[in-house]
């Protein structure tokens, strides 16, 4: 078994890299510029029941070592990606984590059931935390009791392991994932984009048509540090980091606060190479601290300290 | 698809904030379809992350150099105008589609009709279809004189007439209203700028055929962010991805 290989609930993956939900489409635009089958796996776009056309433009706005994004969860709808978008991901043979979305319970509920039944989709993502829509999303995210109660009826329907998607837009993200753990989820995807908003000085007018927009990027990276850091300590579940991840180091560096499997995100539109690039590189890094398998990796940070140095 | 790291040979302000950078390096080889864009990294990946959407203005085989005309107006244009000769410039591309030219095209007059930093794109167009041997007419619209560029070598691929919004130079107005004589010839329209500004064109071209290229602020360039959707009423999914389904869309074909 290669040294990169890890092992999450439903994702059997060769190296600990994937694209993060939104980053990467249904990966058929990327597959023009590298051989997928590369990946540990790939996170595809939230799917809805229905098609959604997503938010006015413009969309997207550059901050500081960031950007903001307000696309709005635009897809075609479950039932047209189950029929085009996943089968065309077979030849690449890699494991797909599937975002799932809704206004409602109900159509959490429906989408997983759906999506979890296609034999390609490995597990689901639970998106409780896109910023960009009005209903649904992050309303689920940001109470304890409503993220709980939604992760135990979806995960009663779903074939697939469950990932939740947790939102740094909270008070205190360990009791959420403490909920979400409690509710039977199979695993942690943290963290999703921080709220934000850029103004245009000149007209003081907010550069994104939805006035504010999801903050990813490099910027976010230390806050990802530190909840994978704070949770990974309090919760069993294995946790999928992501936040501004753009390089083998930050890989490594978000392993050893307690993640076990690596999404990159924003980074993919700065360099479409980006993962092929970052997993060619993994290995030298662990020669360099003298580290045989990666998994070994993965809350290295709280493993050197005989009590959790978090606060919380 | 591919990415090139070009180098620069000149950088050089030649209007108001206007730059003219010329890459070379042999990726411009792909590089021969007007219309088509490049995605620009200007410089500090770190601090800036998100690449610029630059039109192809010229390309020149020969020399394997191609030619981009950039606004310094962001921090972002700004960085990549500091550039210097010999520096090297991080490129995604050709990305979109260009400008495709249809048979029945042949034989008809052709209009070009761009503003602002729509006009670039026009060049390489112009080059084209002069060597296919259509009849070209540009119109390019300008804020001002100081803000005009490029018209003197305009001129080489056919009649050039230029507005300005403060009357400067050319005809006073936009560039629409510079189209009411030249649209009795039936030409095909070629058009480049803002959207306000294409949609005015289309209303005022009304029964003719013809291609528009639109702006939007971009994230990935390649069709998988879903950053610069426009809706139309002529596909099922009720958009199409300015990046990979267009830059040029057939007029009509998009809601603007």
């Amino acid at each position: 078994m290669s040294r990169l290989h890890v092992s999450l609930p439903g994702l059997n993956m060769k190296n600990p890299i994937l694209p993060a939900s939104g980053c990467f489409g249904f990966g058929k635009e990327y597959a023009k510029w590298y051989d997928l089958s590369v990946l540990g796996g790939i996170t595809i776009k939230a799917a809805t029941l229905e098609g959604r056309f997503g938010n006015p433009t413009p969309r997207v706005a550059e901050t500081e070592s960031g950007m903001l994004n307000a696309i709005g969860l635009q897809n075609p709808g479950v039932m047209k990606i189950l029929e085009n978008e996943i089968p065309a991901l077979e030849p690449f043979n890699i494991p797909i984590l599937a975002n799932i979305a809704g206004s409602t319970e109900e159509e959490y509920i429906e989408v997983t059931r759906q999506i979890s039944s296609s034999p390609q989709v490995s597990a689901v993502e639970l998106n409780i935390s896109c910023p960009n829509v009005k209903e649904g999303g992050i309303q689920f995210g940001t109470h304890y009791e409503s993220a709980a109660d939604l992760t135990r009826k979806v995960k009663a329907v779903s074939e697939k392991p469950v990932y939740v998607k947790l939102s740094p837009n909270v008070s205190n993200i360990v009791e959420m994932a403490q909920a979400v753990e409690e509710a039977g989820a199979d695993g942690l995807s943290m963290i999703n984009t921080l709220v934000g908003m850029k103004l245009d000085w000149r007209t003081g007018n907010p550069i994104l048509a939805n006035k504010t927009g999801g903050l990813s990027g490099p910027a976010i990276k230390p806050v990802a540090i530190r909840m994978i850091y704070e949770v990974s300590q309090k919760v069993s579940l294995p946790i999928i980091g992501m936040g501004g991840v753009s390089t083998a180091e930050d890989v490594l560096e978000m392993m050893s606060a307690g993640a076990s499997a690596v999404a990159v995100g924003t980074a993919n539109f700065v360099n479409p190479y980006v993962c092929p690039e970052i997993i060619e590189q993994l290995p030298k890094l662990l020669d360099e601290i003298g580290v045989e398998n990666i998994s070994e990796m993965t809350g290295r940070s709280t493993k050197q300290w005989k009590t959790p140095l978090s606060s919380r | 698809m591919k990415k090139h790291l070009l180098n620069i040979t000149s950088n050089i302000e030649i209007a108001r904030n206007i730059f003219e950078m010329k890459l070379t390096g042999p990726g411009v080889g792909s590089m021969t379809t007007p219309g088509q864009f490049l995605h620009v990294s200007v410089g500090n990946q770190s601090s800036k992350l998100l690449r610029r959407p630059l039109s192809i203005c010229d390309v020149d085989q020969e020399r394997k150099e191609v030619t981009l005309l950039y606004r310094a107006q962001g921090e972002g244009t700004k960085q990549l105008s500091h550039k210097s000769a010999e520096e090297v410039v991080d490129v995604l591309g050709p990305l979109g589609n260009g400008f495709e030219l249809a048979e029945n095209d042949h034989n008809r007059k052709a209009l070009l009709i761009g503003g602002g930093i729509g006009v670039p794109p026009l060049y390489y167009l112009g080059k084209h279809l002069k060597k296919k041997g259509i009849e070209v007419t540009f119109i390019l619209g300008y804020q001002s004189i100081e803000d005009s560029f490029y018209i003197e070598k305009f001129k080489d691929f056919g009649e050039t007439i230029v507005t300005t919004v403060d009357g400067s130079l050319g005809i006073k107005g936009f560039v629409t209203d510079a189209m009411k004589n030249v649209v009795e010839d039936e030409p095909v329209i070629y058009s480049v700028g803002p959207a306000i500004m294409l949609k005015a064109v289309e209303e005022r071209a009304i029964g003719l055929r013809g291609y528009l290229s639109l702006e939007e602020r971009m994230g990935c360039g390649i069709g998988a962010c879903f950053a610069c959707v426009c809706p139309t009423e002529t596909r099922e999914s009720g958009y199409v991805k300015i990046c990979s389904d267009g830059p040029v869309f057939k007029m009509g074909e998009v809601v603007l």
